[in-house]
């Protein structure tokens, strides 16, 4: 059990007392994007009342109150991932501008005809678009392990497809349909016995579980504030200084240079090279209280909370006749989302249904339409838990999925 | 936890007929040589639908409707079946007509003569699945249209995406 305070979290998140279609708001679509406490919507309000001004540029109060709020939140990520020292942490839109920041500023220099970048069946979109643009462009090729039939990938298939041509390894730490938590440091020791990197896609692994880049032994890890209680607009790519360094810039413009000459520029020092134009301030700022709130917390505790909630979630759901879930049963190796179908019941009518009891899900392929393939279905239903949840929540998801039994399975009573 | 009230809106979309017509679908035989086959798929969510035609004097003389998705997709091909068999492809066109812009406009009063059709209407208050219901018959009319540009001579196979 955990040590959470439940109500007391509940009372932090002002959506959390609203009501849908009359029914109190269940809100098990985390891995989509999570709510936000009070302490972060304050921030983000005392940004624009108290400090709001362009960063790095002004001489006024403002401009340094901003830059040094804007820099701190930068001190917190790099403490929130055990990276080195701020100078590793880049901040972008989201975890797919991060990864894009990866496969354009790096791959379009390292990588080359017949480079292999090893994937896996169980990426979202934003980690296997940007590399078959990098592939395209290069003439890489793409590879990817596959999973066995419990969702973990295949660990024959890990260690034969991580040979000598792989130069980049691209991988999810937590699977946003599957649950799957990946072995990202036996993964990492087999990418750099090859002489290839590793790209952790942490988008959902940093918000539910302790995450630290030295001790993975990542060279990159791409993450977004929203699904951790922060805004949205705001990502985070970490990145190895050396590496970081060697990069060429990916946008241009203002901020990243040190001279501009009418044909040429010289670049700023790094994070900021990568940081081109006015970044998002007032969400970066509003970031660094949602980073507070998660390390009061403490994120062995939010483990151990969600780990219990999909536990709970799994015994329920697998007593819902003609039910299927995916993914893992073990809890070492997955997290707080837990995909579904139910025979007969397509998922979107499942939503819709739940919608109504004031559940909210999500139903569809998660961005994940490989994975879907790979596991022969066109969608799945998923419940995705965070820190505000409760075990007595899973009762109107258990309801609700009970009257889309009612309604879908019912004999048609004839018509008059 | 208080007990769901049945909501007026959410019987509207889920009406009986769509119930009936998606744990019952019509016209599920397939044809074995079929002049059209016409695919569509709904890449947001996956739904499927096929359709296989066949034509005698300028109408759908066969129909057969296959396909896996929603009930709102399902429902909405098995419906689609019951209307267009035995119609002049001009009326098949005119029809797609009709029902696509009662699916898209909450507005707006189904024409009569849509019949059990008209079980769709309450999909237009729902804009996430609105495309569910559309997905048939958008899949129908670029099957007609393909045949008529390839000659109607030869058997053709489209694909659609919603
Ligand atoms: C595993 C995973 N990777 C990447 C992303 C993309 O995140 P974003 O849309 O914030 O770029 C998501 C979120 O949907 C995700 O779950």
């Amino acid at each position: 059990m955990t040590t959470f305070d439940i109500d007391r979290i509940r009372a932090d998140f002002p959506i959390l007392k609203r009501e849908v279609h009359g029914q109190p708001l269940v809100y098990f679509d985390n891995a989509a994007t999570t709510q936000k406490p009070r302490q972060v919507i304050d921030a983000l309000v005392h940004y624009y009342e108290h400090y709001n001004a362009n960063i790095h540029r002004g001489i006024h109060a403002l401009a340094e109150e901003a830059t040094a709020r804007y820099e701190e939140t930068r001190q917190k990520v790099a403490d929130f991932i055990g990276a080195p020292g701020p100078e590793c942490i880049v901040f972008t839109r989201n975890t797919t501008e991060s990864i894009n920041l990866v496969a354009n500023a790096w791959g379009r220099k390292n990588l080359g005809e017949g480079d292999e970048i090893i994937l896996s069946t169980m990426e979202h979109h934003s980690n296997l678009v940007p590399w078959q643009m990098l592939a395209q462009a290069t003439g890489a090729k793409l590879r990817h392990i596959d999973i066995d039939d419990e969702g973990r990938l295949a660990g024959d298939s890990v260690e034969q497809l991580i040979g000598e041509r792989a130069k980049l390894v691209a991988i999810t730490h937590m699977s946003n349909v599957l649950g799957t938590v990946n072995p990202v440091r036996q993964i990492a020791d087999l990418a750099h016995a090859q002489g290839a990197l590793l790209l952790v896609d942490g988008a959902q692994s940093v918000p539910h579980l302790p995450v630290n880049v030295q001790e993975l032994d990542c060279d990159f890890l791409a993450f977004s504030a929203h699904k951790m209680l922060g805004p949205t607009g705001v990502g985070v790519l970490y990145a190895r200084h050396e590496l970081l360094e060697s990069m060429d810039p990916f946008l241009g413009g203002g901020e990243m240079i040190r001279r501009v000459g009418l044909e040429e520029s010289t670049w700023n020092d790094v994070p900021w090279k990568f940081e081109a134009g006015t970044p998002n301030i007032g969400d970066v700022c509003a970031f660094g209280a949602a980073l507070d709130y998660l390390q009061e917390l403490g994120m062995e505790q939010v483990r151990a909370h969600e780990v219990s909630l999909a536990q709970q979630a799994m015994r329920r759901l697998s007593e819902v006749p003609g039910i299927t879930i995916y993914g893992p049963k073990s809890d070492e190796a997955r997290g707080g989302v837990v995909s579904f179908n139910l025979e007969d019941i397509h998922p979107h009518d499942l939503g819709t249904v739940l919608d109504r009891h004031g559940v909210a899900i999500r139903a569809g392929h998660h961005c994940a339409q490989p994975l879907m393939a790979r596991l022969d279905v066109v969608a799945t239903a998923r419940a995705s838990f965070y820190v505000y949840n409760k075990e007595e929540e899973l009762d109107a998801l258990i309801e609700g999925i009970q009257a889309a039994v009612r309604l879908f399975r019912a004999p048609a009573p004839t018509r008059t | 936890m208080p007990q769901p009230q049945p909501e007026p809106e959410f019987d509207e979309l889920y009406r009986e007929i769509i119930l009936d017509h998606y744990r019952s679908p019509r016209h599920h035989q397939p044809l074995a040589n079929a002049q059209v086959v016409a695919e569509g798929y709904n890449p947001l969510c996956g739904d499927e639908v096929e359709l296989q035609l066949n034509f005698e004097n300028g109408a759908i003389s066969d129909v057969s409707v296959q396909g896996r998705g929603c009930s709102i997709s399902q429902a909405s091909g098995s419906l689609l079946g019951d209307i267009v068999l035995g119609k002049p492809t001009d009326e098949a066109r005119r029809l797609i007509g009709l029902v696509t812009n009662m699916l898209t406009d909450a507005e707006a009063e189904p024409p009569e003569e849509l019949g059990d059709l008209e079980a769709l209407q309450g999909v237009a208050k729902f804009p996430a699945r609105v495309k569910c219901a559309t997905l048939a018959w958008h899949t129908l009319e670029d099957g007609l249209k393909q045949r008529e540009a390839a000659g109607a001579d030869r058997p053709i196979v489209t694909r659609h995406d919603e």
